[in-house]
């Protein structure tokens, strides 16, 4: 068949014409580009030419086409950092020079820092200390809430704890406590340590004493000479060396036997991040009150 | 298969494996003497040339292939193609459904390194666009080249070569992922020596399809060779140009990219856009051009429209990749071409689409009655659907909402469920029957549940994701009126938690689909063969006989 004749077969369905082509069957007709198509065509490149015209757009040499607008997006970022920065001034000045008690008097303030308080306390702090601030349940992260503080829960040692950090390498001013592994380093062996922690255990649990007098008496003689110097004569804690109170039903890393056995056998060496470098003065301070909020309120 | 080769055909493959052996031998001992991972990959590649070997000993003796097959289609690696394609979907899909509840419960890693989301999630992505796309690809280009050419492939051993071969390229890069090896460039993980097998395996695919271009026996060349043909040759410029590096050591996996700094991002995304471009859409478009008429029954709309949504593609493509950067150290300049292009591309995009849906005029009581021919509809209506989305999300102030969230996970979502997999399970459903001669799929019932399912599955997960990236964009950008950001990024993850859940449950109903499909496929191939072939192809030119149709002039 010759092209003519192929190009003069017409698709009985549509109408159009087919082109002549074949292959394995496929045929094809020669239907034109709707003209709708080609006005959207020119409409996207017309809208992409005053675009063109109006922003930065074509490299020429060693530069490029500026636009009419001469819009620069790191300007336009930066102006608007500092516009919104000028905006939140007029709280956050007050946050940073006031007085700590002023600031918690005054309702409209505080309703800053809670709001504020929240995001900053969601992004740097949650992903140990949780959502709600209660910590993580045995796993070495404080609760917040309960004001009971490792490193005192006044406004500066919070806001000092906050700056500097638990043992973190990032300050040198950071604040340093470490609890001993005594079993596995062989500072005590391990029927020691087994009755230390029994009598640990039953200084805020006496009901677990029940039957193990002996246990007891010998774990008592062995706290006094070894974990006192630390944690006092009678397990209350210092705050002045982030010593844990034993005898308050509250603990970093677990009450059960096992748990309290683990931290004498292994020892405990937290460590939360110094932020000084990271959050402003003005942020922390915002933290500071956000969690005198937290744990007045609970 | 191999007693379809000839005896020449079988002593090079013995000799490639052999070399592959012993190259594979070699990284093993170069790698143990460093004690780089780069031996794990040796014994890997050692392995993969032990395990091919196998079937090749197996049929060595058989005898020589008669004469009379050069006068008929070459369609054994297409078979075959087509079955690690569907072990790649099920693998490839499988894993991707595992990180989807892995994000969801995030403490489902066993504590293991190669269990973390940062290592699984390039074996999804890697498994399901390389491994399930690739040799759907690869398979399905062999079979469109031979019809619509009326040719023979060009000869036996390159195609084997390109799938085999590629399949070693797949499971290196996975493999790697698992303990460790990758160059971190999104789509482009694999290393350098696994990057180098790739060109080498490509250049190969590459010649045989333009060999065979060569042979045609038709005087026109069809559009969806056009497409195959782009995929084939931009992937190679894309991959090569990407993975440029200097290795640190040739006996380590280590290397260097050419590029640093912000020309690396432009590269990368130049490359990952483009890999969206010719990969997932080019090629799958050669798939849709062949398979749609040809099961619809329908000539193609308009070769008019088939012209110029190709060059339309193909041109406004290239720029598209930068709005990958808005609002990052990338020049204004770069932004502002990648959004306009963008969004000049979605008219010859949708020109392709359309073309594709009208085609179906005369023929909607078949997408009616045929799962196969709805689920190529269904891909269609898929890819007009993402070409828009993709279009309206490269412009700046929508992409300042959408960028980084989950928004892009469902934009993708929509395009690679949607379209590139219906597409590729509409082209099987259909192919099967005819290479294996059946007279219909073992269970059409079947392919009607796999519509549903992926269909189902596909628009859970993509509602899922909608709903998860717009509340995270919006809430990464709600502020008091203190003039501070509301919610914490916490905040936005609790938000997202019930729908990642939701697209856990629409990957788990699409991943069903496909184990679905495997078994049809697989029930399909074990039938007897009935008497009559139905495949309803074109006849090979015959020696001897005069040629059928006479050929037009090129015009």
């Amino acid at each position: 068949m010759a092209v003519e004749e192929h190009k003069r077969e017409r698709d009985p369905r549509t109408g159009h014409m087919m082109t002549g082509h074949e292959w394995n069957g496929i045929k094809e007709l020669n239907t034109p580009v709707p003209r709708v198509v080609w006005i959207f065509l020119i409409l996207t490149f017309l809208f992409g030419l005053g675009y063109w015209i109006m922003m930065p757009a074509w490299p020429i040499g060693t530069t490029y086409t500026k636009g009419l607008l001469d819009t620069n997006q790191h300007k336009i970022v930066t102006a608007k950092v500092q516009r919104a920065a000028t905006d939140r001034a007029r709280w956050t000045d007050q946050i940073a020079a006031r007085d700590i008690g002023a600031v918690r008097a005054d309702p409209a303030l505080m309703a800053f820092v809670r709001e504020d308080g929240h995001r900053l306390f969601g992004d740097n702090c949650a992903a140990c200390h949780g959502i709600n601030a209660t910590g993580g349940q045995g796993r070495g992260f404080p609760n917040l809430t309960d004001g009971d503080w490792l490193w005192g829960g006044s406004p500066d040692e919070i806001a000092h704890t906050i700056a500097v950090g638990v043992n973190s390498p990032a300050s040198p001013e950071t604040r340093v406590s470490q609890m001993l592994a005594f079993g596995r380093d062989g500072l005590l062996d391990n029927d020691t340590v087994i009755a230390v922690a029994t009598y640990v255990q039953s200084l805020s649990d006496p009901a677990s004493a029940k039957g193990k007098a002996a246990a007891i008496t010998k774990g008592r003689e062995a706290f006094a000479a070894n974990c006192a110097v630390c944690h006092g004569p009678q397990g209350h804690g210092n705050q002045q060396l982030g010593v844990p109170n034993l005898t308050d039903g509250t603990w970093l890393y677990g009450g059960d036997f096992d748990s309290i056995y683990t931290s004498i056998y292994e020892g405990r060496h937290g460590e939360m991040p110094a932020w000084e470098h990271r959050l402003t003065p003005v942020e922390r301070r915002i933290l500071t009150l956000y969690l005198l909020d937290k744990g007045g309120r609970s | 298969m191999v007693s379809g080769l000839t005896v020449n055909e079988r002593q090079r493959a013995l000799v490639v494996l052999a070399l592959l052996a012993i190259v594979g031998m070699a990284m093993a001992a170069f790698g143990a003497m460093r004690g780089d991972l780069l031996q794990v990959h040796g014994f890997v590649v050692l392995l993969f040339s032990l395990v091919v070997l196998a079937p090749v000993l197996k049929g060595y003796f058989a005898p020589e292939p008669p004469a009379e097959r050069l006068h008929d289609y070459y369609d054994d690696p297409i078979k075959v193609g087509i079955i690690l394609s569907m072990i790649w979907a099920v693998f490839g899909m499988g894993v991707g459904d595992w990180v989807a509840w892995l994000l969801a419960f995030p403490d489902m890693t066993f504590d293991a390194a190669w269990s973390s989301f940062g290592r699984l999630r390039p074996v999804h992505t890697t498994g399901v666009i390389f491994g399930f796309g690739g040799s759907a690809l690869i398979a399905t280009s062999f079979h469109v080249m031979q019809r619509t050419s009326r040719a023979r492939l060009a000869d036996q051993f390159s195609p084997w070569f390109v799938l085999i071969g590629y399949q070693l390229f797949c499971i290196l890069a996975v493999s790697g992922y698992l303990i460790g090896i990758t160059q971190s460039k999104e789509y482009a993980e694999p290393e350098w020596y696994a990057d180098i097998w790739l060109v080498v395996v490509w250049v190969v695919y590459l010649l045989l399809y333009l060999r065979t271009l060569a042979r045609r026996k038709e005087p026109h060349i069809y559009v969806a060779n056009w497409y195959y043909l782009a995929f084939i040759l931009v992937v190679a410029i894309l991959h090569i140009v990407n993975n440029l590096a200097v290795p640190a050591s040739f006996a380590g996996v280590k290397s260097y990219s050419a590029f640093s700094g912000v020309q690396d991002a432009m590269t990368q995304w130049w490359y990952g856009h483009n890999a969206v471009a010719f990969f997932l859409t080019a090629g799958f478009l050669g798939m849709l051009y062949y398979y749609l008429p040809k099961r619809a029954e329908r000539p193609i709309y308009s070769y008019r429209m088939s012209i110029v949504g190709f060059w339309g593609i193909t041109f406004f493509y290239m720029w598209a990749g930068s709005h990958h950067l808005h609002y990052t150290a990338l020049p204004d300049w770069v932004q502002t071409l990648g959004m306009t292009f963008s969004l000049m591309l979605l008219i010859p995009s949708w020109i392709a689409a359309g073309n594709a849906l009208a085609t179906l005029n005369g023929a909607w009581h078949r997408v009616r009655d045929d799962a196969a021919l709805r689920f190529m509809m269904m891909a269609a209506i898929f890819y007009g659907l993402s070409t828009f989305e993709g279009s309206f999300m490269a412009i700046r102030p929508v992409n300042a909402l959408s960028h980084y969230t989950d928004w892009t996970v469902a934009h993708v979502h929509a395009g690679v469920l949607g379209w590139d997999a219906l597409i590729t399970f509409g082209a099987f459903y259909a192919l099967v029957p005819w290479l294996w001669k059946r007279e219909r799929m073992y269970s059409p019932v079947l392919v009607e549940v796999h519509f549903w399912l992926a269909l189902a599955g596909t628009l859970i997960y993509v509602f899922a994701m909608w709903n998860s990236g717009i509340i995270q964009g919006l809430m990464w950008r709600t502020y008091n009126d203190s003039g501070t950001l509301t919610y914490s990024f916490l905040d936005t993850m609790i938000a997202m938690h019930p729908y990642y859940i939701a697209r856990a449950i629409g990957g788990l109903l699409f991943l069903t689909g496909t184990l679905i499909a495997c078994y049809n496929i697989w029930m399909t191939i074990r039938r007897p063969a009935p008497r009559a072939a139905p495949a309803g192809d074109t006849p090979l030119p015959q020696p001897g006989a005069p040629l059928p149709a006479n050929p037009q002039p090129a015009e």
